[in-house]
């Protein structure tokens, strides 16, 4: 599946800058195997040594947060938009 | 590291800060408009002179000169990331608001000694008048002309009052079925308001992503690119009640939490008050309160977790409703290092505990209000709080501001023709 990534701000040292990259993938997992593959060094940064997605990391797959859905096993249609956001509290 | 993307002046005034730090890995980095670490995404934080490794005795702050200073949060601006001339500016001087002696709440609920801070006699009548005003300064260092938020109602209003009084325009983001009180206080103000069509945690999002947008790269978010600083505003409310109880440590707090920034930030005051000596070190127990229909925080203390699972918020205290809260790991962290525990209460305890403090106190607090102080009734039924032991409950909002919750139950108690007949009769049927 072809589907496009959202990078944040802090992690476009990695893209040479660009904000939305293009990736492949069936799942959330692949997504980033390719992603870490285009972009050597992205994954760790977005997964921890135990291969979990960073706790104060937000992975969204269309509008929905992968945490409501299957994790880093979650569905990437073709087409999808892949959001990457540091967390940020507010209220 | 270098700042990020931001118009820089070439010369940052913010006081005693030197620094921020990941609170995660404890990378540190130059001050500036950033607030996750770029090595694990951990939430940056102000770093001091005094902060460890650093020396106490850097900071030079006396409780005479503390007193000595205005009635607003800037009497603490030496432990503040604001410049020394700071109450000059134009802002809204929060703060000082007052530390009530609850004496019948704590009557009925069987307390010695219980103590309502009440933040509703902030300027925008909520307690983010302190944090918008921490963040309004750092804008003014950044060069930032633009104010936004992501908000639940009362930051929107904070920021747009503080925006017009600095003359800075503003944008800010709410859920757009937010109570039309905090509609009409987020709008009055003039500048942007946006509602979007969504949770909390989706404007959040929207705000996360366009601030990595050329349309919003300039603007200064009090709560996402200047959350490190936005949050140390709330310190403010711990070195007030710390010096309202007459320099002295509560025995116990009970603390409303949405994303858990404010409860880790009153820790964060009270060790560093206790470091540099300006109060006596003593055993302090924080508790958290939130609405049941969004308690993920509560959920995971009480399932022994030191994770926090999302969920989608469905409560009446939609101050409170947060449901990814991003320092809700912390707020797990504290209850337990302190001696404390998060609870949660219904909708129908919080409208129930609005009353009740309306009705012993005086105080006509917001939904937030009455999460708190309906977990406190069930912390003090349940045993888990020291009936004896100092309390302070936290109202951070005015009633005012969500109306709905009890206007259904709050009623004139009758209606009559302007006569005495008419109103001897209700007067016997309501005594």
């Amino acid at each position: 599946m072809s589907v496009s990534v959202r990078i944040p701000t802090i992690l476009r040292t990695y893209t040479d800058g660009a904000s939305e990259v293009a990736s492949e993938g069936a799942t959330l997992r692949e997504v980033l195997q390719k992603l870490d593959a285009d972009f050597p060094g992205i994954g760790a940064r977005i997964l921890d040594e135990t291969g979990k997605i960073r706790r104060f990391v937000n992975v969204y797959v269309g509008e929905e947060d992968v945490r409501f859905a299957d994790g880093l096993d979650t569905a990437t249609p073709e087409g999808a938009n892949i959001s990457v956001i540091p967390a940020v509290a507010g209220g | 590291m270098v700042l990020a993307t931001a118009e820089t002046t070439t010369s940052l005034d913010f006081g005693p800060a030197v620094a921020l730090s990941c609170r995660e890995c404890g990378a540190r980095y130059d001050l500036g408009p950033i607030f996750a670490c770029s090595d694990c995404f951990g939430p940056l934080e102000v770093a001091y002179a005094w902060t460890p490794p650093g020396d106490a005795g850097a900071a030079k702050v006396t409780r005479e000169q503390i007193e000595s200073g205005p009635a607003n949060i800037w009497r603490y601006r030496a432990l503040l990331p604001v410049p020394a001339d700071v109450a000059s500016h134009r802002n809204l001087a929060p703060g000082w608001t007052k530390l009530v002696k609850a004496e019948n709440l704590g009557r009925e609920l069987g307390l010695r000694s219980l103590h309502i801070k009440d933040d509703s006699g902030n300027p925008t009548h909520s307690f983010k008048d302190r944090v918008v005003a921490i963040a309004l300064e750092a804008a003014r260092n950044f060069g930032f002309h633009t104010l936004s938020c992501s908000s639940t109602g009362n930051l929107a209003g904070a920021v747009t009052a503080a925006a017009a009084r600095a003359g800075l325009d503003a944008c800010v983001f709410i859920p757009s079925d937010l109570e039309e009180a905090k509609i009409v206080m987020a709008s009055v103000y003039g500048g942007r308001l946006v509602g979007i069509d969504g949770t909390y945690d989706d404007v959040n999002r929207f705000c996360s992503e366009l601030i990595g947008d050329p349309l919003g790269d300039k603007w200064g978010f009090v709560n996402v690119n200047l959350r490190p600083y936005y949050a140390e505003g709330s310190k403010t409310l711990a070195f007030e009640i710390v010096e309202q109880l007459g320099w002295r440590l509560p025995d116990q707090i009970v603390i409303p939490v949405a994303s858990g920034s404010q409860l880790t930030k009153i820790d964060k005051a009270f060790k560093e008050l206790i470091a540099l000596g300006l109060v006596e070190e003593r055993p302090y127990k924080i508790f958290a309160a939130q609405a049941l229909g969004c308690s993920p925080v509560s959920a995971a203390f009480k399932a022994g977790h030191d994770f926090v699972r999302p969920v989608k918020p469905d409560t009446i205290a939609k101050s409170l409703a947060i449901g990814n809260p991003a320092d809700g790991p912390y707020v797990l962290d504290i209850a337990r290092r302190t001696g404390g525990a998060v609870e949660d209460v219904t909708d129908a305890e919080v409208v129930d505990s609005i009353r009740l403090l309306a009705r012993t106190e005086g105080i006509f607090a917001e939904t937030a209000g009455g999460v708190t102080v309906g977990v406190l009734r069930k912390l003090v039924a349940n045993g888990v709080l020291d009936p004896d032991a100092e309390t302070v409950v936290l109202n951070t909002g005015d009633g005012l501001k969500t109306l709905d919750a009890v206007s259904a139950l709050a009623r004139p108690t009758a209606v009559i023709r302007p006569s005495l007949d008419a109103f001897r009769t209700a007067i016997a049927d309501h005594s």
